[in-house]
């Protein structure tokens, strides 16, 4: 027999599972499955300013830095004038999805590819953006690859304000709605990466950036 | 993974002498006490939360080999291999099967419990494949002599940083370093070359979602995007109860996990994995393994353990266990430590293989209290007692001392008489301090507090002169 047989038919005895019991069993979990009916939730304002506002609080405590503009037009050289206030190096890769921001014309190089370990600065944009936490959320694609956002030392975001929801259950149903199916990898990222294992003691960039910066463009 | 609880009561009483174990866990004491304090308090409906997650684990766990086809079925469809282990061994033989069909020399590994059950790393290194924990606790241990954790999220939570700061030095021979952010560095760059040229990353799995096929993972680190984004393979090791059915499911219990586990109101990092990359996707694996694990877990399914298989590994047990917090997590033996550790390890490792463990608590149910997902760890604790109470597998003093007992219990005037001298007996034995400073036979007692003596009277002659005082009142 089978490990699988084994497993599932000692599982199958321990719940005595007959044809009659399953067929109710399985109506059970169709209804499980296609409820969309979130848990409990906190609280959250759901008008754009408030949105926007909790967004930004949650990712500052969650140690990113924020910074909002009015247009996207305007990214480039508010992701230039970070750089420079931090002294952090003037070539990024970025994801494809913005190669069309004319990063040259603020002083940047800028290379739409995936990352490698060399690359200091990393600039993406997001799916959405959760209010509740502070979180952003990646989806990953050929424009939109997971390691830009993780090997860099430092991570910019660019994050569109009308693209912040109140939860991540909204964040599923964006991404139902836009996608389909779920991307190979959907990253939630809520600040710097970091590590308490010695002493409890925490300290930012442990294996990814050690540094978060998101740029809220608002129009 | 060794089974070493059988010695409890001997590693507890070193864990006691050792003077620098003692001061690191005086030092991590409280932390995630007051962590998770605080953060549970931005959930407006905490209780309602709990029960709801609770209700999400019991949905699947009451029929769970509809929900584990149903999952198996899902992640077919996106890519990924499905495999099935009854126990460790077939886990790293699965693991070496396919690390070697995929020429891989090197793995790098994402924090996996049920790996350190399967003690997995000792057979990859036999089969000459290497592994490197990532996680900063795990590879601490890892280069200390594979130390095994003593916590599930914490594992290096016993050791200083003084200790650590020597590690460091020995094993990758640079100069010493005594600031923390400094050793996080050294290692950050160790790990870095390890996570580039590994061919294969393992991790475990927080949740299994059946809507989408998908492995959820939590981390604060990104060591576990790194070994599931950078290797061509990926190998998720996970036990069988941990699937939950939908991402609204999922959203729910992380508003739990993360704020019961570390106090955060969610993981720097939270990663849904779905199936392969794509051709023209410039990372992710070419290959999605899933290694389902029983390993005790399916003959625990329907039975007066089920609860137990609810647990979705936050901690806070641990954290806030007054005997954990006092011996530490190693003098339990096993993997899991703690409340949980006390319930799991006679379960999947044999009852009578961890005697002490169900006693090594104190049943005052803070366990209980702060479980996300509402497990009743004193009752199983109490439960596992009765059991081994049934199966005669508790020592013969204290299976005579009950019998003597309960023959005394069933005679009111025998069991009266033997109540009075004993408690005169002791009253004399205590003397003028009311205390008792060494009691003959309960020695262990003793040793580390005195025994406050009954003053005279017991409670049946006490019950009865009232209730003459009251007949003469009326």
């Amino acid at each position: 027999m089978s490990s699988r047989e084994d497993i599932l038919g000692r599982v199958r005895a321990s719940l005595h599972r007959n044809a009659g019991n399953a067929a109710t069993a399985r109506e059970v979990m169709a209804a499980a499955l296609a409820n969309r009916n979130p848990g409990p939730q906190p609280a959250v304002a759901s008008e754009p300013r408030a949105l926007l506002e909790r967004f930004r609080v949650k990712s500052e405590q969650a140690s990113s830095t924020v910074e909002i503009v009015a247009t996207e037009a305007e990214v480039p050289a508010a992701i230039a004038k970070y750089l420079a206030a931090m002294s952090l190096p003037t070539t990024a890769v970025a994801w494809a999805s913005l190669g069309a921001l004319d990063w040259a014309g603020a002083g940047l190089s800028v290379e739409a590819r995936g990352a490698r370990d060399a690359d200091l600065v990393g600039i993406t944009g997001c799916f959405c953006a959760v209010a509740e936490t502070g979180t952003l959320m990646m989806t990953s694609s050929p424009d939109t690859p997971a390691a830009v956002s993780l090997l860099p030392e430092t991570h910019i975001a660019v994050v569109r304000a009308a693209r912040i929801v109140a939860y991540m259950e909204d964040a599923w149903n964006l991404a139902r709605d836009e996608l389909g199916s779920l991307p190979r990898a959907v990253n939630f990222i809520s600040g710097p990466s970091r590590t308490g294992d010695i002493e409890q003691t925490i300290v930012l960039g442990a294996h990814g950036p050690y540094r978060v910066h998101l740029v809220i463009v608002e129009g | 993974m060794e089974i070493k609880s059988m010695r409890f009561k001997a590693n507890a009483e070193a864990s006691l002498a050792n003077v620098v174990l003692q001061g690191n866990l005086k030092n991590a004491k409280g932390k995630f006490v007051t962590k998770r304090a605080e953060a549970i308090k931005e959930i407006d409906d905490f209780e309602g939360t709990r029960d709801a997650a609770a209700a999400i684990r019991n949905k699947v766990i009451d029929n769970l080999d509809l929900w584990l086809e149903r999952f198996e079925t899902r992640a077919q469809e996106t890519g990924a291999k499905v495999m099935w282990a009854k126990d460790g061994a077939e886990v790293c033989r699965l693991v070496t099967e396919i690390a070697r069909k995929h020429g891989v020399t090197k793995v790098t590994k994402s924090k996996s419990m049920l790996s350190e059950e399967a003690g997995l790393n000792q057979a990859l290194e036999a089969a000459g494949i290497q592994p490197v924990e990532t996680d900063l606790g795990e590879y601490i241990l890892q280069v200390d002599n594979n130390e095994p954790p003593s916590h599930i999220i914490a594992p290096a939570v016993h050791k200083s940083l003084d200790e650590v700061a020597d590690l460091f030095h020995k094993v990758h021979g640079t100069p010493r370093k005594t600031e923390i952010p400094a050793l996080t560095r050294e290692a950050r760059e160790v790990l870095r070359g390890h996570f580039l040229t590994a061919e294969m990353g393992l991790s475990g799995g927080n949740f299994l979602v059946a809507e989408t096929g998908s492995v959820a993972l939590v981390t604060n680190e990104g060591n576990g995007r790194m070994v599931t984004t950078l290797p061509r393979v990926h190998v998720v090791i996970t036990g069988i109860e941990k699937v939950i059915p939908t991402l609204e499911d999922l959203s729910t219990l992380m508003r739990l996990l993360p704020r019961s586990a570390t106090g955060q109101s969610i993981s720097n990092y939270f990663s849904i994995l779905t199936g392969v990359k794509k051709p023209e996707e410039h990372d992710g694996p070419e290959h999605l393994y899933f290694i389902l694990v029983d390993a005790g877990r399916a003959d625990v399914v329907g039975g007066e353990f089920h609860e137990m298989l609810r647990c979705i590994r936050c901690g806070a047990c641990m954290n806030h266990c007054p005997v954990y917090q006092t011996i530490g997590g190693h003098a339990y033996g096993w993997v899991y430590p703690g409340p949980m550790g006390s319930v799991l390890t006679p379960l999947y490792a044999g009852i009578e293989n961890a005697i002490d463990l169900p006693h090594a608590a104190t049943l005052c149910n803070q366990c209980g209290v702060v479980c996300p997902v509402k497990i009743p760890l004193p009752e199983l604790l109490r439960k596992l007692r009765e059991k081994q109470t049934d199966a005669g597998l508790r020592p013969l003093v204290e299976r005579i001392g009950l019998r003597v007992w309960a023959w005394v219990a069933q005679r009111p005037a025998l069991y009266g008489l033997g109540a009075r001298v004993g408690a005169r007996y002791l009253k004399w034995l205590a003397g003028e301090d009311k205390s008792i400073r060494l009691l003959p036979a309960a020695q262990e007692w003793t040793n580390g507090r005195d025994f406050p003596a009954p003053q005279g009277k017991t409670f049946r002659e006490l019950y009865a002169a009232r209730q003459k005082s009251a007949k003469e009142a009326a």
